[in-house]
Formats: C-alpha cells, structure tokens, sequence
C-alpha cells in the first residue's frame, strides 16, 4: 500500500513525457481540407493537385531546413531525379503509378544519401553553396543525357495504367488529384510521425545545438544523414508525382529557381512544424497562379513585397500581437 | 593555339567581371556578415542605368559610367542607412529572404521601366573595335575590363591596408563594438562600404555587359555565379576572391568552347571540389 502510495507521488513530481497532438489528426485535417477543396472546385483540379505535389515538396524541404537546421537551395535535385526516374520507368518499363512513385522515391533518397555523404561533412555557407553546386551538376548532367531527359524538350510520351487497376487517369483530373491528396497524406502522417519520434527530438536537438547533442552521444552526422536520406525520399515522391500528373518532365524540375522558391513557401508558412510547410505551399501557389495570370512581372512585385513583408514582420509575430489584440494570454 | 590564346583572353576577362562584381559582396559578407543576395541586381541597376544614358540620352560612355556608378552607390547607401541595417543581427535565412524579395522587386521596376529587351551600352568607337598587338589582334572591350580588373583589385587592396578608411574596416571586421568603444564610425563605415560594394557591382555590370548580357532576370541568372565566387573565394578575401573569379571564368570559358555540350558542368565540379578543399576560402586554412 505503502510503496503505491510512492509510486503516485514519483509520478506526479516527474515531469511528463511532452505531449504532442497525435500524428493521425493533423493528417485527417489535411484529407478533409483537401477533399473538400477538390469536392467544392471541380473545375480547378488542376491547380489542385499541382497545390498537392508542391505541399510534397516543401513538406520535405521542411525536413531539412526546419527540423535538421540545414539551409539548403538544392532541393531541386531530389525533386527532378525522382521525376526522371518515375518518368523514365513509365517509359521503358511498365506504366504502373504506384511502382514508379516507389522507384521515384528511391532515386530521390539515393541521391539525397550519396550526396548527403559529402554535403554534411559542411556546415552553414559552405553547405548552403555546396547544395547549390549538387543541384547545378545534376541539371548539367540532365542537358547532357539527352537519351533519358529529353534535354530542352522534355521528357514525355509516358502514360499511366489504371491506379490499382481499378481507377484510369481521366482528362478532368479526378483521379490525378485524388490520387495525388492520398500520397500527400500518408506520406505527411510518416513525416510528422517521424519529426516526433526520438530520433525526431534528436535531429531537432541538433539542430538547436550540434555542439551539446555530441557531448550527449547523439551520432550527430548519422541523424543528419537519416533525416536527410528521408526529406530525399519525399522529395522524390514529389517528383514523381509531378511527371505522372502533368506527363512531362522538364529541365525547370531541376532549377535554382525551384529550389528557391518552396525555400520561399516555407518560411512563408513557417518552418519547423510540417503544418506551416502546407500552407505556405497552397498560399504560393495559389498567388502565382492568380498574379501571373495578370502580368508575369506584376508576379514579381507581389512576391518580392510578400518576402520583404514577411521578414519584417514574421508571421509568428503577427500571430502574437493579433491574439494580444483580441485580449488572448501572452 | 588560336583557341588557347581566345580562351585565356575571354576567360581572364570574364573572371575579372567576376572580380568586379563579386568583390563588394565578399567584403559585405566579410565585414557584416550581411548575406546580400540582391548584390546582383545592384549590377543590373547599374548596367541599365548606363545602358540608358549612352543610348537614350546620348551620353559619352566615359561620363555615362561614373555617373550609373554613383547612381547604384547611392542606392545602395539609402537601402542601406533606410531597411538593411535593421538585418544585420538577424538569422542569415531572414536575410537571404528579405534580399531576394528585394531584387525581385528592383527586376520588376527594371523591367516596368525599360521593358523586357537585352539592354546594350553603346561604346565609343575605338572600345568597339580591336587592338593589334603585333602578334594578334584583341578586341578593345577585352582589354578594358581586364585593365579595369586589376585596377579595381589594387585600389582594393590598397584601401584596406593603407588607408585610415581600411584601419576602420578592419577593425570593425575583428571586433566591431570595441572598435565602436574606441571611437570608430562603425555605422558611417558600414554604410559607405555597402555603397561602395553595390557601386563595384555597377561596375562589374557595366563592364560585363557583352559578356553577361542585360536581359531581365540578369539579377538572379548571374547571382549564382557571384556567390559561387565568393564561397571559393573566401569571405571578405580580396585576393581570394580575385583567384577564384580567375580561376572559374577561365575553366567556365574553356568549357564553353572546348564542350559547350556539357553545360555548366565543369565550373560547378571545380567549384565542389574547391570548396571540399577549402572550405573557408582559397587562401585560409
């Protein structure tokens, strides 16, 4: 009786285990949101999903740059090779989605582990242009391979089989966008089941300080390695279903253009939490194809304020001086 | 043998854009530890700025250039004294951010303004056509930018070990609030750096225009290269930087003609392995 009582007490000295909204609903909201979206906007199927495979994308980058600490403008790289592989099975070999997203993801994480290797023995500047130099020698490579990218013109004349058999891509998009939300879910629910698993918290305290999580015994280049082999993993199902999707692949998938602008949605959406990494990507996204169906320049304007804009005022910030506003608790 | 001697003389002239473009940053980088990615469309403001005044207003080039320097120095000292220093103790990501965001917003006045052609600089007669040397003929633009190089990195050089102005720089590189204790202008010499910087900038655009044409993305197709530079060259390294914009405008050029098929490929491989070797700069270890 005695020794129970102690027990009780034990516990509620210790402080708890932190807790964290579990990973299944988030993902849920995210289904919702989107299906929504899709069941409401018939008729912007298209942006839709294009919305989906970015969301992938940054999702991955957030991986890298939120959670691992690592500023990277070479995400491309992982972006396009998935997308070449995925496009180039669908070609010579079979043309079944499923398989080419896994043979995508593959290539991806393939390349994210072998460059990882060499990147991550850098830090800081050096890193950030190292990530750079990768993404630019793959899209060198790519112009040259002319076999297997199509150069200048793209990669294209591959199609899809039915999904599971059952579902064929159809002209409307339907099945391309919900095909594409699915992915985007599951591979979310992974992500945020990740980024809170120990090894999650470990990558994180890293990231705060890469100096004490040494000291504490942490392998710290493994971790780095790991988190970096899995954001090129997603970043390779992006690619893929980039080229199932729209059934062209082109040299622009390996761009520093690209890389900098999901940098952009991310830290328009706020790093760090997967959440903000979604949002920012539908926000980007949505604004690009309203200001550049306009005037390509006017596109540049709005971008450049909104990055200028969000520095200044961070988003968190805003956030907080909104709810202190509303009489919210600091 | 013709090719060898156009490739040394192209490449040695498209590193020194390279110089003369990149050195402002690097030392902005340096001194303030200010990750400026709109350094690039500092070149562009003063390409186009002397691209209209040689063609629109019918100015000589030789006045026309001082004149698009001091206009892009004086930009970048408003931009400077008005928004950047509120960045500089900010996360190096917030400035990469706000910087792009910026350029993208002086291409898009750029672009409002003059349109979206190739901008060309009209040159006096004698720059347009060619030198001989006796052994070969040179085209005279050539040899302006390189003279122009090596003018710029000696007055470089010697600014920052001779001058009072340099004492100061370097003082505030080492340690910036016990030079601010001893009395050092440290926001004057902030300030007039980054202006000098985005004037060098100008410079490099205005000299590099045949190389790297005034087009409207100029500000980012040519950024990469510029940071490229500055990452081998080390950071706030005059010599550094000249070595490695040398060193990768020669092996740039030598890919153009010898297997232009191969794109970019060789410059970003040499970049990689320069970088693996020295990762703080050429000449630090």
């Amino acid at each position: 009786m005695n020794a129970m009582n102690d027990i009780g007490a034990v516990q509620t000295i210790l402080p708890k285990a932190p807790k964290c909204v579990s990973a299944w609903r988030s993902a849920a909201m995210v289904l919702a949101i989107g299906a929504a979206a899709c069941f409401s906007m018939p008729e912007q199927l298209g942006l839709l999903t294009r919305i989906f495979v970015t969301a992938l994308l940054v999702l991955s980058l957030d991986l890298v740059v939120g959670v691992a600490g690592l500023a990277t403008l070479g995400h491309a790289a992982m972006f396009g090779v998935g997308a070449y592989a995925a496009g180039n099975f669908a070609l010579h070999v079979a043309p079944d989605p499923l398989v080419g997203l896994a043979i995508g993801m593959v290539a991806g994480g393939v390349l994210a582990l072998v460059s990882g290797l060499f990147l991550l023995r850098y830090q800081g500047f050096t890193f950030l242009m190292l990530t750079v130099a990768v993404s630019q020698i793959m899209l060198s490579l790519a112009q040259k391979a002319r076999d297997w990218t199509g150069g200048d013109d793209g990669l294209s004349g591959f199609m899809n089989s039915p999904l599971l058999g059952r579902f064929a891509f159809d002209l409307e998009g339907k099945v391309a966008a919900g095909y594409s939300l699915i992915v985007l879910v599951v591979l979310f629910y992974v992500a945020r089941r990740l980024v809170d698993s120990p090894f999650g918290l470990a990558v994180r305290g890293v990231h705060e300080n890469r100096a004490r999580m040494a000291a504490l015994g942490t392998p710290v280049f493994r971790r780095l390695l790991a988190v970096y082999t899995a954001a090129g993993l997603l970043a390779g199902a992006a690619g893929a279903l980039s080229a199932q999707t729209n059934a062209v692949v082109g040299l622009d998938s390996l761009s520093f253009a690209l890389s900098a602008e999901i940098l952009v949605m991310l830290v328009l959406g706020g790093a760090g939490n997967l959440n903000g990494a979604l949002l920012g990507a539908a926000i980007f996204t949505m604004l690009h194809h309203t200001a550049s169906s306009i005037n390509p320049y006017h596109w540049l304007f709005v971008v450049g304020f909104l990055l200028m804009a969000v520095v200044l005022i961070s988003p968190a910030k805003a956030l907080a001086l909104l709810r202190r506003r509303l009489g919210g608790v600091q | 043998m013709s090719t060898l001697f156009n490739i040394a003389i192209d490449g040695l002239a498209y590193g020194m854009v390279l110089f003369v473009v990149a050195v402002g940053m690097s030392v902005t980088l340096g001194l303030m530890r200010f990750v400026n990615l709109s350094h690039g469309a500092f070149a562009m403001v003063g390409g186009y700025c002397a691209a209209y005044l040689t063609r629109d207003a019918q100015w000589s080039f030789w006045l026309a250039t001082p004149v698009a320097l001091l206009v892009t120095g004086l930009l970048g000292a408003v931009l400077e004294a008005l928004v950047l220093k509120h960045l500089y103790r900010r996360k190096e990501l917030e400035q990469v951010l706000f910087t792009i965001g910026l350029s993208f917003v002086l291409i898009a006045t750029t672009n409002a303004i003059a349109g979206p052609q190739v901008q060309l600089i009209k040159l006096p007669e004698f720059l347009s056509g060619s030198v001989d040397l006796g052994i070969r003929t040179l085209p005279a633009q050539r040899l302006l930018v390189i003279g122009a190089g090596l003018l710029v990195a000696a007055a470089c050089t010697w600014t920052i070990s001779h001058t009072r102005f340099g004492v100061w720089l370097r003082a505030a590189v080492d340690h910036s609030s016990t030079a601010s204790t001893l009395g050092i202008p440290i926001r004057l010499v902030q300030c007039a750096s980054f202006a000098a910087g985005a004037a060098l900038a100008g410079l490099g655009g205005i000299l590099g225009a045949e190389l790297m044409p005034l087009e409207p993305y100029y500000a980012i197709k040519y950024l990469v290269l510029v940071l490229v530079v500055v990452a081998v060259g080390g950071m706030g390294s005059v010599p550094g930087t000249m070595a490695a914009a040398v060193l990768l405008g020669l092996i740039e050029t030598a890919s153009k003609y010898l297997a232009s098929d191969w794109g970019s490929l060789f410059f970003f491989l040499a970049m990689a392995c320069l970088l693996a070797w020295r990762p703080q700069g050429l000449f630090k270890r």
